[in-house]
């Protein structure tokens, strides 16, 4: 069980392979990234700013619902903050189970809460023009289908 | 009563303050009872708080609403609705 919230970069091969055990038959991995200059939205760097301490707690109790939903047997959630440039990856989470489907599901509920409940900011930069991006309908939507 | 304040991404860029500690009457008893007291502090306040619905709050850094109650001591803060991953 990891939750980090960092400036550094992650290796995601290293904590793939941190999540391997004897009991493990799958393991799913997300990372998102920040979207490069020849994207539509012309993003040149973003900040991400975030609540110390809430955004640990929020973390852990997303991740202790999706255990208590899907037999995991490891779960790893990393998240930086500061400044970073468009190809840089921003945050990963790590589900490892015995089979394949409890691991891809786990993974998309815990991003899906993430995106919603996870006290982060990103303001982005375009040349010299900053600005808040503004959370997403579509987001509570991903997250409320999991609620039935 | 004294309450710590924090803001956070706009809202602190229009307070000018991520952390203040505000004193209060006594008959403050929930967020919805504390955002006025907070609005008449500055323009830039008043700026943050003026449309409630486009803000979230956490009393002791656990989600609420302006119906949660708040009680000497507590640490409350204001954010615009989270954008991470």
């Amino acid at each position: 069980m990891a939750v980090r919230v960092q400036t550094e970069d992650f290796d995601v091969g290293a904590e793939s392979r941190a999540l391997q055990a004897e009991t493990v038959g799958g393991i799913a991995l997300f990372v998102g990234t920040v979207r490069g200059l020849s994207s539509d939205d012309g993003v040149t760097a973003m900040t991400l700013e975030h609540f110390p301490g809430m955004t640990e707690s929020e973390l852990e109790r997303i991740e202790a619902e999706a255990r208590a939903r899907w037999p995991l047997e490891d779960v790893t959630i990393i998240h930086r903050v500061g400044r970073l440039v468009p190809g840089e990856q921003i945050v990963m989470v790590g589900t490892a189970s015995a089979h394949r489907k409890a691991a891809f599901e786990s993974a998309e509920f815990i991003m899906d809460f993430l995106k919603t409940d996870a006290p982060f900011w990103k303001a982005e930069e375009r040349g010299d023009e900053k600005r808040w991006v503004e959370a997403r309908d579509s987001d509570d939507a991903a997250r409320d289908r999991w609620s039935d | 009563m004294t309450l710590t304040i924090r803001y956070f991404a706009w809202m602190r860029e229009h307070t000018g303050t991520d952390l203040e500690t505000v004193s209060l009457p006594d008959n403050v008893s929930s967020v919805g009872d504390l955002v006025p007291h907070l609005a008449a502090m500055s323009d830039g306040h008043a700026q943050a708080l003026k449309n409630m619905r486009a803000v979230r709050v956490a009393v002791n850094r656990t989600y609420g609403d302006l119906d949660t109650p708040v009680a000497g001591g507590d640490e409350v803060a204001f954010f615009p609705p989270v954008t991470g991953g």
